[in-house]
């Protein structure tokens, strides 16, 4: 069974991150972590506009805030979000990766260390290449990989460096990803019940 | 009478269970996965660094220590951490090398700018009132954050009455902090955080420049004593009015950001205040009573009579 998802996004993100979370029921079993760039000084306004067009709680994501079921957390902007062991986040003013802070490789690499292979990683639009090694390492340990298609995405750089670096799991649309999801997961929690 | 046949018999039944569960124990042991190892390493490499060299790691944020030696376990191709921690009990320059990898200096002047017109607004009308000032600028890095804070303090007309301690742990860092030269690549970003924060005359009234490098002014040094102070083992900087330590505390496990935390408090005299980064928070912490918001969105605080604890 699956125990947590994490979303990497850059250009055309709003767009796309509304559209998959907008999916979602209210009651959705999982935590979901995004990395979205953004400019550096902007403020909290992305976790506000997600939390306004979805179902889901969505907030900024706190220092040694405890990781919930069912809560979207949003990176800040100019820090990058890391995940410990025990489930809760830290955040760095450590150099950005690959241009970006946050970056999608240190969310998703360090998530790995805590969920293993229950994690889910989804890499969405965007116009770099960043998230394409954390995918690699979610495969490496036994997790599963949504790629959204490039043909569906703003900016198809991100999508096609992840899926040139792996063996992804599934490619789907945009509009896709939130219902698949729910799909993946019912099975998944019928499969451990029998 | 003693029957020697049966002692011997206990005993080496005792010795086959033991065997026994000694295998039990080390195929439960074998099922452990290469990342709960690679954690034992770790650990063992953090304790390693404590007993040779004095830096105490171990009660930093996980996550992030762990990419950094990884980083540099990729970068100079050892195969495992358990091979890094022989070469670093060995060679100090490598030590050297891992320490730099592990203090975070990013930095900037007038990070935050609404951070520092906030303090302009909030504090300096306070400290206005004391015939004498003491600040203790902690983990203050490469030291553009203390010459933005001697800059606000000069036009205030605070500064001849202040003595400034910057401490870090790191002496490269400490050291360009002293030197006050900074990179020239930055500066248009530097003069517009110093317009933001609410400057009053012309940010290049405080450097001189040429083609590489910003020189600051020497006037900004005249009270400021940089000097040598870890935060995970050393102790209380005595009756300061200001504690500055921002973006430090976010390294930091719980455990530790609470030892810290008691240590301003021990260092500051009552009504002083302290100002940590926009991200980081005294609320969660063991400290928390002890301390009243002054400007919340800023994380300003001031420090409240007797200790509590």
């Amino acid at each position: 069974m699956f125990e947590a998802i994490v979303i990497g996004a850059s250009a055309g993100g709003l767009k796309a991150l509304t559209s998959v979370l907008g999916a979602l029921p209210s009651e959705f079993p999982l935590p979901i972590i995004i990395v979205q760039h953004l400019h550096p000084h902007s403020d909290s306004y992305l976790a506000h506009i997600l939390d306004t067009k979805c179902q889901l709680k969505v907030k900024q994501a706190d220092e040694k805030e405890s990781i919930v079921a069912g809560i979207v957390y949003v990176a800040p902007p100019n820090y990058h979000l890391l995940v410990e062991e025990d489930r809760t986040f830290s955040l760095t003013c450590e150099e950005p990766v690959k241009f970006a802070r946050p970056s999608v490789d240190v969310l998703f690499e360090t998530a790995i260390y805590a969920y293993r292979n229950k994690l889910i990683g989804i890499i969405l639009t965007g116009a770099n290449n960043d998230g394409s090694q954390g995918v690699t390492k979610i495969k490496k340990m036994g997790g599963y990989v949504i790629v959204q298609a490039p043909t569906t995405a703003e900016a198809d750089a991100m999508p096609q460096a992840a899926i040139a670096a792996t063996q992804v799991d599934e490619i789907l649309p945009i509009n896709q990803i939130g219902p698949y999801l729910l799909q993946l997961i019912n099975q998944s929690k019928n499969r451990a019940n029998f | 009478m003693l029957n020697i046949p049966y002692i011997d018999e206990i005993l080496y039944a005792n010795l086959e269970s033991k065997i026994y569960l000694g295998r039990i124990f080390i195929r439960a042991k074998i099922k452990m996965d290469e990342l709960e190892t690679q954690n034992i390493e770790l650990q063992l490499l953090l304790q390693a660094i404590y007993l040779k060299y004095g830096y105490d790691f171990r009660n930093y944020a996980k996550a992030s220590i762990k990419r950094r030696i990884l980083h540099r376990l990729i970068k100079e191709k050892f195969s495992n951490i358990s091979a890094m921690q022989h070469k670093l009990l060995y060679e100090v320059s490598f030590f050297e090398r891992l320490l730099l990898d592990m203090s975070i200096n990013v930095t900037e002047m007038f990070r935050d700018p609404s951070f520092y017109l906030a303090l302009k607004k909030k504090v300096v009308p306070e400290l206005k009132k004391y015939p004498f000032l003491k600040i203790w600028h902690a983990g203050c890095s490469t030291g553009e954050e203390v010459y933005s804070m001697a800059i606000i303090l000069k036009e205030e007309g605070l500064y001849d009455r202040t003595q400034i301690y910057a401490t870090d742990m790191n002496e490269l860092a400490l050291k360009k902090a002293k030197n006050g030269i900074f990179d020239i690549s930055r500066l248009k970003q530097y003069t517009a955080n110093y317009q933001k924060a609410g400057g009053l005359e012309s940010f290049s009234d405080y450097y001189v420049a040429d083609d590489k490098q910003v020189i600051m002014d020497k006037s900004l040094k005249k009270n400021i004593l940089f000097s040598d102070h870890n935060l995970a083992t050393d102790g209380v900087f005595g009756e300061m009015n200001l504690i500055m330590c921002r973006n430090v505390l976010i390294y930091f496990n719980r455990e530790l950001q609470n030892r810290v935390f008691k240590l301003f408090f021990d260092s500051l005299c009552t009504d002083g205040f302290l100002c940590i980064g926009s991200k980081e928070s005294i609320r969660f912490s063991e400290s928390s009573d002890a301390f009243e918001d002054v400007v919340k969105n800023e994380k300003i605080y001031r420090r409240l009579g007797a200790a509590t604890n």
